[in-house]
């Protein structure tokens, strides 16, 4: 065992720093008062250029279509060594991180030549269109239809929790395009300009009191036929390269989301009748139960690395990290703003327990995110310990004749 | 980055887990809860013949001189089949031998215990509630040790006993040869009927000092993280037994483990064991490495461990219903497994205080 980089590894990543300490530098702390959305923007879009120039964007990618060609250990160096800054990454990790390759693997080459460069480079931002009213976990029982008008698609439906829709360029759309065929059968996928006219953007206030998703409505919006991916019916095939990249890009804790070490800084600063209540039994469980969530959850992931490393690929271990993760943040949150009693409930700005506030609403939404806690148990259940399905009406009823069980 | 077991060690993991499914296994666990003799003696000399207790005694002793990988496996297989032998306990003496024993210690007792002449233990609690941090009332005086310690589990077995006592600096250890006059012995009832447990009494026994108070705390680290590789044992091997039955059960015309209740909580099972493993693999590292960060990861590893078992135990139990509950069913051999692994060496809430301490400190030290 060993946790050094070899010697490839660590001449990367000592490139890379180099890099970041000559080009991040002022990211190199957070940011004094929080952007608002337009500076969130333009300096994301600068930020993304900045590594495209430099070839840090589409480190795993193909060369053929504007990659690095390099392994998913460049990858995951290059994250490691961008997320000790707070440079602004969430703009694009959607669209490069799940949507982008969805095109390049079946799209044609006329689309990849159109669309992946300036996605690359930032100019052109983009989101994915999947989730609707009725269709969250279960994705494929999507409504919105697409019908075939001569060298078009005519699109009528509804999205919902698109992020950065409302500062989207494109985004892929997956459609219902024959209700009569069973379920999975009867889906198509698209490009969709989010210019395009009939397509309203409506910003969703959620409890954060933030707006990171948005609904999305299309009516009569005309989607030409050669901005399909994949051939008419297999759209949840195409569905499936989106999200097996989306358990790629969900993962761990969020960067900089508080863990273990804040619950011990404010524990310390805690003062009960004879000590800090750093020294109360029930704090000092709950610290550990903090460490061995996140912690457990790094080191799993180191596994998974070092079978990335030796070029194998990782076993399914890592599919833990996100049901861990988010409800550890949750637990650890509230404990803490418990423990600080009015302190917590009534939290100073810009005050740590402020970000456990934060963190207590946010790891809330988490837990449904790219996969609820439930989802992704039974995901381990099923494909990781083998076991049988949940009970579903037959997979070969047409769409349209379903009845609940 | 190369977090993973060496490549002999999971040789070594395979050999012994195909030896033990053929050797041991909870049938031979009830064999030796239903007779007299405190360890299966056919079974411990064929493990004695494959070199195990030899594992990490040094060549120039007798041993193979294997590292912490290898250690780790033995554990983890002896954890899952429920061997009913003495190696762990065996194993603990030799690590305490190794951090603390004096050249003539060693010489005299590593050869020995090497080659299975010896069956080692490590003795720590009284009968009281003490953790293994706090101070025992046992005394070594002018080479002469008193006192009682119980319930000793492996106890009946051993040759060797390695026991705390008091001394200025907290408990610090003594070895004593249990053939010796002024050492009692009898059987004590305790949870684990399959892994027995003795009352050994010392009365002016003749014993030596092993090491100091400092080599005490190292020892209750290294034996953490060996024996959460026992735990992740027998907690995988009571996970496939309530995955074997929940794909084979029917109830109201399903498989029960269609019903998310049930398969959630295997996932559970699952996601538990695999956050222990990662925190047994960095403490058999940090072990291996003697790493600054082993009072943190052995505790770490210690505090997931034992909570993977106590929760795949119970929850095993549950998923068998009634059948579960049964003298006749092998879920009784794991249920009570998970005290006498949480018993033989401090409970979780000992070692997450302990894993705070060593946190705290990492905090400041960053601060």
């Amino acid at each position: 065992m060993d946790f050094n980089d070899t010697p490839e590894q660590a001449a990367y990543r000592a490139q890379v720093r180099a890099w970041l300490e000559a080009n991040a530098a002022e990211y190199l702390a957070p940011p004094e008062k929080p952007w608002g959305l337009d500076e969130f923007v333009a300096r994301s879009k600068a930020w993304q250029r900045k590594k495209y120039e430099a070839g840090y964007a589409g480190i795993t990618w193909p060369k053929a279509v504007g990659g690095q060609g390099l392994t998913p250990m460049h990858q995951i160096i290059f994250g490691q060594e961008e997320s000790r800054t707070y440079v602004p990454t969430g703009l694009y990790s959607i669209g490069l991180g799940m949507c982008i390759p969805t095109v390049f693997t079946h799209g044609t080459p006329e689309l990849i030549a159109r669309f992946v460069p300036k996605a690359l480079s930032g100019e052109e931002v983009w989101c994915q269109l999947f989730s609707e009213p009725v269709a969250g976990s279960d994705l494929a029982s999507i409504r919105t239809r697409a019908e075939c008008d001569g060298e078009a698609w005519v699109v009528n439906g509804q999205k919902v929790w698109t992020s950065f829709a409302h500062r989207s360029d494109f985004g892929i759309l997956v459609t219902r395009t024959d209700f009569s065929a069973p379920k999975h059968r009867g889906l198509t996928m698209f490009i969709v300009d989010m210019k395009a006219p009939g397509v309203e953007v409506r910003p969703i206030r959620q409890m954060s009191g933030a707006s990171d998703f948005n609904e999305v409505f299309f009516t009569d919006v005309r989607v030409p036929d050669s901005w399909r991916l994949g051939a008419v019916g297999d759209g949840w095939k195409v569905a499936l390269t989106t999200l097996m990249h989306e358990r790629l890009a969900v993962g761990g804790k969020p960067r900089h989301a508080p863990g273990w070490q804040m619950l011990i800084e404010v524990a310390r600063g805690i003062e009960t009748d004879s000590a800090s209540a750093l020294e109360r039994a029930d704090v000092r469980q709950r610290i550990a139960s903090t460490y061995i969530a996140d912690e457990g959850v790094k080191l799993t992931q180191m596994r998974a690395l070092s079978a990335l490393s030796r070029g194998a690929m990782p076993g399914p271990e890592q599919s833990i990290a996100k049901v861990v993760v988010a409800k550890t943040m949750q637990d650890m949150a509230a404990a803490a703003l418990d423990l600080a009693e009015s302190a917590g409930f009534a939290a100073e700005k810009g005050s740590d327990l402020e970000k456990l506030q934060q963190s207590y609403l946010w790891s809330a939404g988490l837990r449904i995110a790219g996969g609820t806690d439930e989802i992704l148990r039974n995901i381990i259940a099923e494909r990781v310990l083998g076991l049988p399905g949940d009970l579903r009406p037959p997979k070969d009823t047409p769409f349209n004749e379903i009845e609940p069980l | 980055m190369d977090f993973d077991l060496s490549d002999d060690a999971k040789t070594l993991r395979e050999a012994a887990r195909k030896f033990l499914e053929a050797e041991a296994g909870p049938k031979s666990a009830r064999a030796v809860m239903d007779a007299e003799a405190p360890h299966d003696v056919a079974l411990w000399a064929k493990v004695v013949a494959q070199g195990w207790p030899s594992a990490r005694v040094p060549e120039a002793h007798g041993g193979l001189g294997l590292g912490t990988d290898e250690a780790c496996v033995l554990a983890e297989e002896v954890g899952r089949s429920l061997a009913p032998v003495p190696l762990l306990a065996t194993m603990d003496a030799i690590e305490a031998l190794l951090i603390a024993g004096s050249e003539a210690q060693k010489a005299r007792w590593l050869p020995r215990l090497a080659a299975g002449e010896a069956i080692g233990v490590v003795a720590w609690g009284e009968g009281d509630s003490k953790s293994p941090a706090q101070m025992p009332a046992t005394r070594l005086e002018s080479g002469r040790l008193s006192g009682v310690k119980t319930p000793v589990q492996d106890g009946l077995s051993a040759t060797l006993a390695v026991v705390t006592v008091a001394s200025a600096d907290g408990p610090a250890m003594a070895i004593v040869d249990l053939a010796s006059e002024g050492v009692t012995r009898s059987p004590v009832e305790a949870l684990d009927l399959v892994r027995k447990s003795a009352r050994i009494g010392f009365d002016s026994a003749p014993a030596e000092p092993l090491g100091d108070a400092a080599d005490w705390v190292r020892l209750t680290e290294r034996l953490a993280v060996l024996h959460a590789w026992e735990a992740l044992g027998t907690a995988g091997a009571a996970m496939e037994m309530a995955l074997a039955y929940a794909k084979d059960r029917q109830a109201f015309g399903l498989r029960i483990g269609r019903y998310q209740a049930v398969k959630h909580r295997l996932a559970d099972m699952y996601i538990k064991g695999e956050l222990a493993r990662a925190h047994a693999m960095h403490g058999c590292w940090a072990w291996g490495t003697d790493a600054s960060e082993l009072a943190q990861a052995a505790a770490a590893a210690r505090v997931a461990s034992l909570e993977a078992l106590s929760f795949t135990a119970e929850e095993t139990l549950q998923l068998h219903g009634g059948i579960g509950f049964t003298w006749e069913h092998d879920c009784q051999f794991f249920y009570r497994r998970a005290r006498a692994v949480s018993a033989a060496l401090g409970s979780r809430a000992h070692w997450a205080d302990r894993l705070v301490r060593a946190l705290e400190q990492r905090n400041r030290a960053a601060a």
